[in-house]
């Protein structure tokens, strides 16, 4: 198995007329993602990429069985369209959109909470590529041909660190059950702890590459799940080591404000969980190989 | 986003929080006026930049006569003020705030932030104002008291009583003290801020509780539907480059060493400097110019690296997904045959299309030196210093 998303899983596309909806909305579906049909207030009826259009999502789950979706909204919508797929019953909402406000963030987070632990949508996102699980389906917005099928899972907050790492363990010959990015927002849907614990309880997944960075509590608080509760090793990076106290790197989550909370600290809170550090990003790949030999996995 | 002391306790002002009268000026004589009429026999002239640790930098003065105003005044306006937080090229003061002493019984500390770990807004205060918080935490960590506010329901009256007991506020002052706190509360979940902090709050010896000096920052992402706030932003208190990539697009910061760089994502962007200073160089600067990294962006993202002197060597790292590495390759060529690069460039392509990309890189006439890994990359970058 993989995590979240398998071969036949329905994906519905929230913002599927648009643009950029629907450039990855064909290129998930050249890949080979069983997408059902898309979400655009006010187009419903209409037929987009040979694939029928509806005015809610709840029409949409209706008519066509979907569990999941992946969000092109602009970020001034982008709040509303991801409450609405929780309200439909969607399991799984991946957000692509970069730039959905802090506060809005916690709205929907705060909106979730009135459904039942089995009803609940799970957020993966904002500001993140998506999810694939290589060979069978992909919902996001990654170049899918550098993901190898295989037993590694990833968890990143960056989309483009994470092509890199997948593609030094294709050149490895090393593959992927499912890679996930959880985005660069300070406030986000899934953490690395929600998405190492999916993968702990995989078949599949022999290990787990996580690729943090500076700011925020999550790889730490990943660290000590693990520490806890894994039996899978457990690998990281943790991008940063030289960005300045106090600014914004990039991603608007990547910012040290307080202990804990730069590369170096990081790596060390992680050390004392037993996690194994990837000591560059050069070197993610063979960081990844060097343990599963240790650990008889190969 | 950033806002001066003056434009903060404006809009603390407008949620109820009390604050010493004062006014904004531009000139000494504009100031010695101010000071006549805000009246009194003391006044404080704030120098006001983008920072905190101004008063230890020189950059507040008190003064006994609206005279001594005018001379503080004129001694500031057009300097940069360099504190421990600006960097040694400082910020410029365009702006100066009078504003009338206080005569402080009590200093106190107030913020409030997003807490990451439990999504709320978390309120922060304690009995030593005036040290940073960094300080507080560290020496004085027993006095702090923290408040999380459930932001479905907002600040609660018995939450904001229990913070102004906490700080130890007599009876009498702990309902203005707890509209202080509900007021700062107010302004940050209705203004999508991301930070407001009173440093000091005082009560004064006329029992008033009053917000002396003040920082706000705000949700860039929600600036969008905060046009009250985004017309606040002061551009000549930020780096001049950072000013030009925001504009543009593209994530910028200034950093100290030689050597630029051009990477597509945030995070390759961190582990390319991170690399960089393990192979025992030091990055001039982060620059994110997008997932996409399109050709407009990438003549832009060379563009805006040329403008800084600083940099020795140029090193371009592209992850291609969906934009293939041939038509990354592309974009190179033809920003270089619109800009004049004068530095040694290393360029290390990735992703679809690899061995097209570089192959097209080779044919052009650009003088470059080729990388494969991240790691070659930051070695060759660190090589070409010389």
């Amino acid at each position: 198995m993989s995590i979240i998303i398998h071969k036949n899983t329905k994906i519905l596309v929230q913002g599927f007329t648009g643009k950029i909806g629907s450039f990855h909305a064909e290129e998930m579906i050249k890949y080979g993602s069983n997408v059902v049909g898309g979400v655009t207030p006010g187009k419903g009826g209409m037929t987009h990429l040979n694939l029928p259009v509806f005015n809610t999502v709840k029409e949409a789950v209706d008519q066509t069985g979907a569990s999941t979706s992946i969000l092109f909204v602009p970020p001034a919508f982008a709040a509303d369209s991801a409450m609405e797929a929780a309200d439909a019953g969607i399991k799984t909402c991946v957000a692509i959109t970069d730039g959905i406000p802090s506060h809005d963030m916690v709205k929907i987070k705060r909106y979730m909470r009135r459904y039942p632990k089995d009803k609940k949508m799970g957020l993966v996102g904002p500001n993140c590529a998506g999810i694939i699980s290589p060979g069978k389906s992909m919902l996001g917005i990654m170049p899918g041909h550098i993901y190898k099928e295989g037993k590694i899972g990833i968890v990143s907050r960056s989309g483009t660190l994470g092509y890199e790492a997948a593609q030094q363990l294709k050149d490895l010959e090393i593959g992927v059950s499912t890679s996930v990015g959880i985005g660069g927002d300070p406030i986000n849907g899934s953490s690395f702890r929600d998405i190492i614990e999916k993968f702990e309880n995989d078949d599949e997944t022999i290990a787990v590459l996580m690729i943090g960075e500076i700011g925020g509590p999550q790889e730490v608080e990943a660290g000590k799940f693990a520490k806890e509760n894994m039996s899978k090793p457990v690998i990281a990076y943790i991008a940063g080591l030289t960005a300045p106290k106090g600014r914004v790197m990039g991603h608007a989550g990547a910012i040290v404000s307080a202990y804990g909370e730069s590369a170096i600290e990081k790596v060390e809170l992680l050390k004392e969980c037993g996690v194994t550090i990837s000591k560059n990003p050069s070197v993610m790949g063979e960081t990844v190989k060097k343990v599963l030999v240790e650990n008889n996995l190969n | 986003m950033d806002i001066h002391e003056y434009q903060a306790k404006k809009i603390l002002s407008d949620f109820g929080v009390k604050i010493p009268t004062g006014g904004i000026v531009y000139s000494p004589e504009n100031a010695e006026n101010k000071a006549r009429e805000i009246g009194g026999s003391k006044w404080v002239v704030k120098a006001q930049v983008h920072s905190g640790a101004r008063g230890k930098a020189g950059g507040i003065i008190i003064c006994n006569s609206p005279l001594e105003v005018a001379d503080a005044t004129d001694k500031l306006l057009g300097k940069k003020l360099i504190t421990n937080q600006t960097g040694p090229e400082g910020k410029i003061i365009n702006r100066i705030y009078i504003e009338e002493a206080t005569d402080i019984k009590h200093e106190l500390y107030l913020g409030l932030v997003f807490d990451r770990s439990s999504e709320s807004i978390m309120v922060v205060a304690s009995t030593e104002g005036g040290m940073s918080v960094e300080e507080i935490s560290k020496e004085k960590p027993e006095t702090i008291i923290r408040s999380k506010i459930e932001v479905a329901v907002g600040i609660q009256q018995f939450q904001a009583r229990e913070i102004a007991f906490g700080l130890g506020i007599e009876s009498k002052l702990i309902s203005r003290a707890a509209n202080t706190i509900i007021g700062c509360y107010k302004a940050f979940s209705e203004l999508d801020a991301t930070m407001v902090e009173v440093n000091p709050l005082v009560v004064s010896h006329q029992d008033e509780i009053l917000a002396l000096d003040c920082k706000m920052s705000f949700d860039n992402n929600a600036m969008f539907r905060r046009d009250e706030i985004a017309e606040l932003r002061d551009k000549t208190q930020e780096n001049s480059n950072e000013v030009y990539a925001s504009d543009r697009g593209m994530n910028y910061v200034s950093l100290d060493g030689n050597i630029g760089n051009i990477i597509n994502g945030a995070g390759l962007a961190m582990a390319s400097m991170d690399m960089i200073k393990l192979a025992g160089g030091e990055p001039a600067n982060f620059l994110d110019v997008g997932g996409g990294a399109t050709p407009e962006k990438i003549v832009k993202a060379f563009k805006l690296i040329s403008m800084d002197t600083k940099v020795k060597v140029i090193l371009v790292n592209i992850f291609a997904g969906i934009n293939r590495c041939d038509w990354v390759a592309e974009g190179i060529v033809q920003a270089l045959s619109k800009i004049e690069i004068k530095h040694p460039l290393v360029i290390r392509l990735a992703g679809t299309n690899v061995e097209k990309g570089n192959e097209i890189l080779k044919k052009s006439n650009i003088n470059y030196i080729e990388a494969s890994t991240l790691e070659d990359a930051a070695n060759k970058a660190v090589k070409a210093l010389g």
